[in-house]
């Protein structure tokens, strides 16, 4: 068993342990992190959000960017698919479209790191995106 | 430490750091009512659950009123004992307290002498604004203690010294909120309790809830009947304390009065439990000193310390709480059984009356006499040595009822034989008396030499435990001495613990031995009575011509007629005893802080 | 390491529990090992999450999604469509009762929307039955840095400068308290948790030990570094299984993590803790009684002075904190006094948590800072009174406070707002009264409640608090007189200025402030023999309005003791004399005829 004999036990047993709920804690935190989300219905699984989701999640972590990845209903580009939505604190959430392995990459290094604007906005606003969901479900 | 400076009632007052409020007030004349607090200083009893709330009074800067009883004083201090709101407040309280207390004072064993009563006097109540449910409870009868609780106030004094003081754990407060009443585990009565009888609660309960059972009526219904021949015997410690009764002072000696008042209620005669003490010295010394040349060479069968064996409640004690080492005290009957054992047979003989027409009262100081003389042991074919016994109280309520105006009493002696007695008996009456007595008898009787002091002041005092040795010339004798049963329990535990080098242990149940029993006229917590009481006792002694039991010329004459000597084979019959486990529950008694 | 990519998170809450969320929780686990989610999601048995109105709670973590009234069946649609599928399941989303709109995301709910949560903050977060999910949210990170870096004085001054006051309801300095602890000279000295949650209604430490025991033990092993204690012992009731069971369960495992036990983080500090359990009674939340309890002694309050600090348990120094107080510590060491100071009014400073309950809409736990108006605990947080009724007070303080009413409502709640008010704060009790409720009733529950559980050592409070009720029940049938009123004023005033204990000395505040804030209620009961509320049953009539009547007989068979006389298709009549108001008749009537007025 464990034993938590120095300060530098509790740190360092902290910071491993603190990984394992990372997820609750910037969830609970939604507007203090970047959050990703992934569109993930057939549209977007068929067409290969899934990989993407887990490039994405595995991604962000290594290079060190507090974030929440989290997967989403369809956002209703299927001709686009896989769709993203990013949002970064304070900004706007922008969906990007035909999102693949290599695109994801270049949405990390230049949007989310630097907020360059790459290529591949669907532009549309986020309040019409969310009536269009909601109207959609029921 | 400086002294504190407060104002009670604009007075200023100066008292030591750690007086209550409600002692500073009295210094200065202002006596606050309470019913729940009491303090003997001279016996280091104290009870202070702050629960009565009576005493409260006013103190500025705080926000609820204070108990005077708990609250200490502090430098600077303004109290007010008298304000409206004080008053208020504690009429109120006083009025549910009564709201929930039975309306016959009238017929109440306690009336005149109650604490609540005259609490209620003193605060004016003649009205009660808050009626609603009293509480009931069974009425409890044992052979010596009537519990009747519908009358308790929940002072706790009763918890106090049954627990603390004595160490018993007969009696607790149980239930919670209106149902709360001081009662022995799951509500059970006394006789199935650990109770001894000593009858501590009842010296101390302010109302009637506790009160001993009263035996007078038999005893007008005996003297009536002109079939039976009614004889009395008196406790020495009685004559201390029978005088506070008829408004005497504490420590007045009314030996004198009392056998005049005996005489003129009509028993035949009047004896002295006294006589039966000197006879018990010389079965209980020679006991003593019997097993001291026993231990002394080398029978290992043979254990010390010897203990006392005179006081019921403290036999009841150990039968209860130690009976592993119910072979370790004395023998020898109490006094009041003596007596009554030889009354039964050598006097009922001497003047021709069968022991069936032979009635025998004791007048004691106590409750747990009450018990005693119902023992199976100390009957013969169903009939007691001893019929009844009665308490100082119940003896001072016959002289009144009976129309005898004490105070005026002359003086008149006790009957011959069995009222005769020495200085030795007399101090059986307090605690370190009956040791003493002993250490007289032993010491000629060991040594063959005279003593050339009498008087043993190391052996008296008030302390809860004390020892001294006493050089036997040459041999010393390690004795100890407790009053109060907790400190008696504390001996003993040295005892089983081997950690005690007593040769003989004196032991007494009542706070200052007999003087302070639970048969005495009430001390309403008033410090310095029973102190009072064991000046008379020794003052009785020191005017005895004869000091030495073993010199009491009735006693030779008795052993001369009729026992033989210490021991025989009769004197085992009538006047020695055995003891029994009669454990009930193992109750581990919490050590108080 | 596996590190899940979702979390699941369940209330484990005693509420939640019996509302069967420990099969939720195994039919949750079952779905994803079938689905071979098992390692990418992760179900966590939380502690309460507070919002108990409609338990069990479920939340979906990163996504924030607040589940309510889950059902184990309806685990297999979450998994499939929300978890798989990336689709909400809108159906167990909660419903705002204002907008009728469903909450799509918790922030979005007002009910979390106000709070803050300090002594809540892990509740309904971590795994309560994890060391590990503790440490991971700073759990004895307050403890190693009081140990490795600050002086017992240094903590103790940090204490006292955050402000922090007593949660158990006396609300007396926490960091004076430790103080006199500290400087109390002893050879032993005690860290007593009081965890004998008594008030109706509350349950914020039960919640805390339920959802957060490690933050308890933590608090109390910095007590025990700041007094020179080094044995700790909570007093838990006996009724609290789940928190007993958790509590145990984390004192083991911080002794294993040796973060009890001997030389603490290697500086020689030695702290270890005992649980001891209460049989329920009320009084012995008050501390001295709470430490006779404990020494085996009757249940009982002695006076104070002494206080526990200089002579408690055994008679040694020893500082009773409640639960909620200890779970305030470890975020005022880590994050500093002024931190905390900074939240809350001036005198009170942090938060409080209060179990709201009665006719609010949402039921449950809520903590807020100091200075939140009742307004917005109760409309805002609280989502306003049930079935549209008319607010009529609150009562806080549970027994010990007294009711507030609409002029009360945009007061700042805090300590002294409170007793200025008439009420206390107590131990965070709040129980709404809408217009349907009779205040001379309401008193008289609490009265019921006080002579249940007076301990009866004094005078006042074991037969004041019994007129009381007495007086009480006489005017709530209908026979009292209008001197009863004087009488109950006096005899309250009295029981609170002479009473032995907290528990004597505020158990008349539900009659007092009834009285002052409800006077008419009372006048109309003992003048008019009315209840205006229409609560009290001895003082409404029944009667047959004879023109809707049409003598069909069935109120006559219904009436238990055959009140109602009438021949068949003639009109019927009440005996009023008989008549035990039971409203069977009213029930059963389908011509409207019985009227109760």
């Amino acid at each position: 068993m464990t034993k938590v004999k120095t300060l530098a036990d509790l740190k360092k047993l902290r910071e491993e342990l603190q990984k394992k709920i990372h997820v609750r804690e910037s969830g609970d935190h939604p507007e203090s992190t970047v959050q990703v989300k992934v569109a993930m219905a057939t549209c977007g699984i068929a067409s290969g959000a899934k990989d993407v989701m887990v490039f994405l999640m595995e991604e962000l972590e290594k290079r060190g960017i507090d974030s929440v990845v989290t997967q989403t209903g369809c956002m209703g580009y299927c001709y686009a698919e896989p769709t993203i939505e990013v949002t970064l604190p304070g900004h706007e959430p922008l969906v990007f479209g035909f999102v693949d392995k290599k695109k994801a990459d270049e949405i990390i290094e230049k949007y989310i790191k630097n907020g360059e604007l790459v290529d591949g906005i669907i532009p549309i606003t986020y309040q019409s995106i969310n009536e269009n969901q909601e109207e959609g479900q029921q | 430490m400086d002294k504190i400076n407060l104002i009670i009632d604009h007075k200023p007052v100066q008292v030591e750091p750690g007086t209550s409020l409600l002692k500073a007030a009295q210094q200065v004349g202002i006596n606050i009512p309470t019913l729940c607090y009491l303090h003997l200083e001279d016996l280091n009893i104290e009870n202070k659950p702050g629960g009565c709330r009576i005493c409260v009074v006013e103190v500025s800067g705080r926000r609820n009123l204070a108990p005077s009883c708990a609250t200490v004083c502090q430098e600077g201090m303004v109290v007010k004992t008298n304000t409206m709101r004080v008053l208020n407040a504690r009429r109120t309280v006083m009025e549910l307290i009564l709201s929930d207390h039975p309306f016959d004072c009238l017929i109440c064993a306690k009336s005149g002498t109650c604490d609540l009563q005259k609490t209620a006097q003193d605060l004016g109540i003649r009205e009660i604004h808050y009626k609603g449910e009293q509480s009931h409870y069974k009425e409890d009868r044992s052979p010596s203690i009537i519990r009747d609780m519908d009358k308790c106030i929940l002072c706790r004094r009763c918890e106090m010294m049954c627990n603390k003081f004595q160490t018993v754990g007969a009696l607790w407060g149980i239930n919670r909120g209106f149902t709360s009443v001081v009662a022995p585990a799951f509500e059970q009565d006394l006789v199935k309790s650990t109770c001894t009888y000593c009858g501590q609660c009842v010296a101390v309960c302010p109302t009637g809830a506790l009160t001993e059972v009263d035996n007078t009526n038999q005893i007008i219904r005996a003297l009536a009947n002109p079939k039976k021949t009614v004889i009395v015997q008196t406790a020495p410690a009685v004559r201390a304390a029978l005088g506070e009764e008829f408004g005497m002072e504490p420590g007045s000696l009314v030996t004198g009065k009392m056998v005049s008042a005996l005489k003129q209620l009509g028993f035949d005669y009047v004896f002295d439990t006294d006589f039966a003490a000197d006879l018990t010295i010389m079965e209980e010394g020679t006991e003593l000193l019997k097993r001291l040349t026993n231990y002394l060479n080398g029978n290992k069968e043979e254990s010390l310390p010897i203990l006392t064996s005179c006081c019921p409640a403290w036999v009841n004690f150990f039968e209860e709480y130690f009976p592993e080492m119910k072979d370790i005290p004395s023998t020898a009957r109490s006094p009041q059984q003596m007596f009554g054992a030889i009354a039964k047979t050598y006097f009922a003989d001497k003047i021709g009356v069968d022991r069936k027409d032979l009635i025998v009262a004791s007048i004691m100081p106590c409750l747990a006499k009450k018990y005693e003389c119902q023992r199976e042991e100390f009957k013969t074919d169903g009939n007691p040595d001893v019929d009844y016994a009665l308490s100082t109280r119940e003896l001072a309520a016959l002289i009144k009822q009976s129309n005898i105006d004490f105070l005026s009493l002359p003086d008149a002696d006790f009957d011959k034989p069995m009222g005769e007695s020495t200085g030795a008996a007399v101090i059986f009456g307090t605690t370190g008396g009956v040791i003493e007595a002993a250490v007289r008898t032993a010491y000629e009787v060991y040594t063959g030499k005279t003593l050339e002091r009498i008087s043993f002041e190391e052996l008296r005092g008030m302390e809860g435990i004390r020892h001294a040795t006493i050089d036997f010339n040459g041999l010393p004798i390690n004795i100890g001495i407790a009053h109060g049963l907790g400190n008696a329990r504390e001996l003993l535990e040295s005892i089983k613990a081997g950690t005690c080098n007593f040769h003989a242990i004196e032991i007494m149940a009542c706070p200052g031995g007999c003087i302070g029993g639970g048969g005495q006229p009430l001390h309403h917590g008033k410090s310095g009575v029973i102190t009072a009481r064991q000046k008379a006792i020794y003052q009785e002694d020191l005017a005895k011509p004869i000091r030495k039991s073993h010199e009491n010329p009735y006693i030779k004459e008795l052993y001369t007629e009729f026992l033989g000597e210490p021991l025989s084979e009769k004197s085992h019959h009538l006047l020695h005893t055995h003891y029994f486990d009669r454990s009930k529950v193992k109750v581990v008694i919490p050590k108080t802080k | 390491m596996i590190k899940h990519k979702i979390h699941i998170l369940v209330c484990g809450g005693t509420g939640c529990k019996s509302s069967n969320s420990d099969l939720l929780v195994s039919t949750l686990r079952n779905e994803l090992i079938e689905n071979g989610l098992d390692k990418e999601v992760q179900v966590v048995l939380t502690g309460c999450f507070g919002f108990c109105e409609q338990g069990p709670i479920v939340k979906v973590l990163p996504d924030n999604i607040f589940y309510v009234g889950v059902k184990p069946d309806d685990a297999h649609e979450i998994i499939a469509e929300h978890i798989i599928k990336g689709r909400k399941v809108q159906r167990l989303l909660y419903v705002d009762p204002k907008t009728k709109e469903r909450i799509q995301d918790a922030k979005g709910m007002n009910f979390y929307k106000k709070q803050l949560r300090i002594a809540l903050r892990n509740c309904g977060f971590i795994d309560p039955e994890s060391i590990d999910e503790s440490i991971a949210r700073d759990g004895y990170a307050a403890l190693a840095k009081v140990l490795t870096e600050l002086t017992p004085a240094e903590t103790v001054q940090i204490v006292k400068q955050s402000g922090l006051r007593g949660r158990g309801g006396g609300g007396f300095s926490t960091g004076l308290k430790w103080e006199i602890t500290a400087k109390s000279q002893a050879d032993q000295k005690y860290v007593v948790c009081n965890a004998d949650e008594g008030d109706p209604g509350a349950f914020m430490d039960r919640s805390i030990l339920e959802g957060d025991p490690h933050t308890v033990i933590e608090a109390m092993a910095i007590n025990g570094y700041c007094t020179g204690a080094d044995k700790g012992l909570v007093y838990i009731r006996a009724e609290y299984p789940l928190a007993i069971e958790r509590l145990k369960i984390a004192i083991k495992q911080a002794r294993e993590y040796g973060l009890l036990g001997q030389d603490i983080f290697g500086t020689g500090f030695n702290f270890d803790i005992d649980l001891r359990y209460g049989a329920g009674a009320f009084v012995c939340g008050e501390e001295t009684a709470l430490i006779h309890s404990m020494e085996g002694e009757r249940g009982e309050p002695t006076f104070k002075p002494p206080f526990p600090s200089e002579e408690g348990y055994l008679g040694k120094p020893t500082n009773v904190n409640n639960v909620e107080t200890y779970a305030n510590i470890p975020p005022i060491i880590l994050q500093g006094a002024e931190w905390f100071s900074s939240i809350g009014t001036e005198k009170s400073k942090g938060t409080k948590v209060f179990a709201l309950a009665g006719k609010v809409n949402n039921v449950g736990l809520v903590e807020v800072p100091m200075g939140t108006t009742l307004r917005e605990v109760i409309f805002e947080i609280g989502g306003g009174i049930k079935g549209n009724k008319k607010f009529k007070a609150v009562q806080t303080g549970g027994p010990s406070g007294g009711c507030l009413t609409e002029k009360h409502l945009d007061i700042p709640i805090d300590y002294d707002n409170l007793i200025a008010c008439g009420s206390m704060m107590g131990s965070g009790g709040m129980i709404i009264v809408d217009e349907d409720d009779c205040m001379v009733s309401m008193a008289k529950y609490y009265l019921d409640f006080t002579v249940e559980e007076s301990c009866g050592k004094c005078s006042p409070c074991r037969i004041g608090n019994k007129r009381l009720y007495e007086i009480l029940e006489t005017i709530t049938k209908g026979k009292g007189t209008v001197e009863d009123l004087d009488r109950l004023r006096n005899l309250s005033e009295v029981i609170k200025d002479t009473s032995l204990c907290g528990l004597g000395q505020t158990s008349p505040n539900p009659v007092l402030s009834t009285l002052d804030n409800f006077l008419d209620e009372y006048e109309a009961h003992v003048k008019d023999h009315k209840c205006p509320a229409g609560q009290c049953r001895d003082l409404m009539t029944y009667w047959i309005e004879p023109e809707n009547c049409v003598g069909c007989t069935a109120c006559a068979r219904v009436c238990p003791v055959s009140a109602i006389s009438g021949e068949r298709k003639e009109v019927h009549i009440i005996d009023a004399a008989l008549c035990i108001k039971c409203g069977a008749c009213l029930e059963k009537c389908k011509f409207n005829a019985v009227y109760v007025s």
